[in-house]
């Protein structure tokens, strides 16, 4: 960048240059001031509404008026009874996914990878990942049809065979395998585009080489194609990690009924439900808030370490 | 000379071996995919009895059409289709509108602070307020049960705004900027002009993201919107295909009720998903490209 000499006899410094830099690019700051605004009034300001989670906040005297009760709330939230399911429930639930739903992408990459037929590929990614684009409301509507006992592919498979279905949906264990493998069938396929992507960028001469060295496919899929996936699946676990106490509420919340409460009770569907339906804002606020914190704990904790052990971190 | 002839066909072997696995694994796993969107689609234009009795395989049985009709009788579903048409399509456009100068902003590395502004933007994909005082600010600012919740708030993600930022970093060559910077062309015309004709790709995955996003919203509407006249499709299809609240009561006895109920809900899939189904493979050659610049750090 070309610097500009200063106009001799006016004040110079770095404040004052910044503002003529501001001054000159102002066009590119105009273009950046929608989504600053938008991302401060929608996204920051709701961070000093934090201070409600310290609080006994009413809402009629605002955050100012109402008084500070020091981390009661919290306390109240460690003492709960229903705290250890609350916390095992959702670790599970997010422990689950990750075993099931991180390899299952980097899987189905490498065997599309081996296809080499381009149109076969293609057709064969396009319909593996057509279910993405299902809502969680149509999604979970499916599960329930689907897998009724009394109709759907479920219900009539047993019919075909005479068996008696059972109601999948009452039972207690079944509750978290229906959303992982939902997830599972929703995603796979979008998750394995990333993965197929890395293993395109790999140079045809070094397969090519590889075989005159005289490496078989499996050779190939061991030594090139799986190491080359290694940066990716890092960052891709750092991102997952740091989200373990975020199962989706939206997904959960639709599961759920009073069958199946005792495991699928999560700390972002008691939240919606002590702050929005009964009204505690700051308990909600104070449970919502160690969430937050937590799950950036975690994540600085996993990209710290990955930065050590592979070399790789988000920054 | 034996060894020599035999060893080609012995790997050829080996590769016909894992050829037949991969082959067999990948059509399990489009058949696991696709089959239940299928089977959705042919049983709500089938007798829904011959559905009940497991004798919808491959093929629709008894074509009719009744579940569309009863689909098309119910007020609740017209509202919601056009709310969530109006969401999707004023959403899409106020986000491109907002995402794409931005992301251009961000590009050019003379942007004043720069770099803080990245921080400014990422920090919030991993700390948030929380629902309480998010809540309470959409209050504040009186925007609960209004049109504007649905559109406004949320509409620059920033995970968008980094993937496009990423490619105008990575596809639009600086030559260019420099030859129409001499010529006297401000950054508003060279955006315009030159920039956006350039990222199609980029626009036409960007705007799907967007609109299947703003098309499956669903718990922003729980949260913010109670008003019947302005709930989004996903509140509707939540009441009917989760919450079971299909048929009202009529003088069809239980079990005929359930099967049309049935039929209703397998109509309403179709339905409310279509839309996305029929955009996707319009702007599939572009997602990959998508995918693949959201992946590069940088």
């Amino acid at each position: 960048m070309k610097k500009k000499p200063n106009t001799p006899g006016k004040p110079s410094g770095p404040s004052f240059s910044l503002w003529k830099r501001c001054l000159q690019y102002k066009e590119l700051l105009l273009f950046l001031l929608p989504a600053v605004v938008l991302v401060l009034v929608f996204n920051y300001f709701p961070m000093y509404g934090i201070i409600m989670a310290f609080q006994d906040f009413v809402p009629s005297k605002g955050i100012l008026g109402s008084s500070f009760v020091g981390l009661a709330q919290f306390e109240r939230f460690f003492r709960l009874p229903t705290f250890g399911s609350l916390i095992g429930n959702t670790v599970k639930i997010s422990l689950l996914s990750l075993v099931v739903n991180f390899p299952l992408p980097i899987f189905l990459a490498l065997l599309l990878n081996q296809i080499q037929k381009e149109k076969v590929r293609k057709a064969a990614q396009t319909l593996t990942y057509m279910p993405h684009f299902i809502s969680v409301v149509v999604a979970v509507g499916m599960l329930n049809v689907l897998l009724s006992p009394s109709g759907g592919i479920y219900g009539g498979i047993c019919k075909a065979f005479g068996i008696k279905g059972v109601n999948i949906f009452g039972k207690l264990g079944a509750f978290q395998w229906l959303y992982v493998f939902s997830d599972a069938w929703q995603h796979t396929g979008w998750n394995s585009i990333i993965y197929l992507a890395a293993l395109s960028s790999v140079d045809p001469s070094l397969y090519e080489a590889a075989t005159v060295d005289g490496a078989n496919r499996l050779d190939k899929l061991f030594h090139i194609d799986i190491p080359t996936l290694v940066p990716t699946m890092v960052i891709l676990l750092i991102l997952n990690t740091g989200n373990i106490l975020n199962v989706g509420f939206e997904k959960i919340f639709l599961m759920q009924n009073p069958s199946n409460a005792a495991v699928s009770e999560v700390i972002s569907t008691y939240v919606y439900k002590i702050g929005l339906k009964s009204a505690q804002y700051s308990f909600s606020a104070a449970v919502g808030l160690f969430n937050t914190v937590i799950n950036f704990i975690v994540l600085l904790f996993v990209n710290q370490v990955s930065k050590k052990v592979a070399d790789t971190s988000l920054w | 000379m034996k060894k020599r002839v035999h060893r080609p066909t012995q790997k050829r072997l080996s590769d016909i071996l894992i050829d037949i696995l991969v082959y067999t694994v990948i059509f399990l796993a489009v058949v696991v995919a696709a089959y239940p969107v299928y089977f959705v689609c042919i049983a709500s234009i089938s007798n829904p009895m011959a559905v009940s009795r497991g004798e919808i395989l491959l093929w629709p049985k008894e074509i009719n059409f009744m579940g569309y009709e009863k689909v098309f009788e119910d007020a609740r579903v017209w509202i919601g289709y056009r709310n969530t048409l109006f969401y999707t399509f004023s959403g899409t456009l106020l986000s491109l509108l907002f995402t794409i100068p931005a992301a251009y902003a961000l590009s050019r590395k003379e942007t004043p602070f720069r770099q803080p502004l990245m921080f400014f933007f990422t920090f919030t994909m991993f700390f948030s307020g929380g629902l309480i005082p998010t809540y309470f600010l959409m209050q504040n600012l009186h925007l609960v049960n209004t049109i504007w919740v649905m559109i406004v708030p949320f509409s620059v993600s920033v995970y968008n705004l980094i993937v496009t930022r990423t490619f105008f970093q990575t596809s639009i060559p600086e030559e260019l900027f420099e030859a129409a910077r001499i010529d006297g062309c401000s950054y508003t015309r060279f955006l315009f002009q030159i920039v956006l004709p350039l990222s199609k790709a980029i626009i036409a995955v960007i705007g799907l993201y967007y609109a299947v996003g703003y098309w499956n919203e669903y718990m922003r509407a729980l949260i913010y919107v109670q008003n019947k006249d302005l709930v989004p499709l996903q509140l509707v299809l939540r009441s009917i295909l989760v919450e079971n609240q299909a048929v009202e009561a009529s003088s069809l006895g239980s079990e005929s009720r359930r099967l049309l109920a049935d039929l209703l809900k397998y109509a309403l899939i179709v339905v409310s998903t279509l839309p996305m189904i029929i955009l996707y493979p319009l702007l599939q050659k572009y997602f990959e490209k998508g995918v693949m610049i959201g992946s590069i750090k940088g």
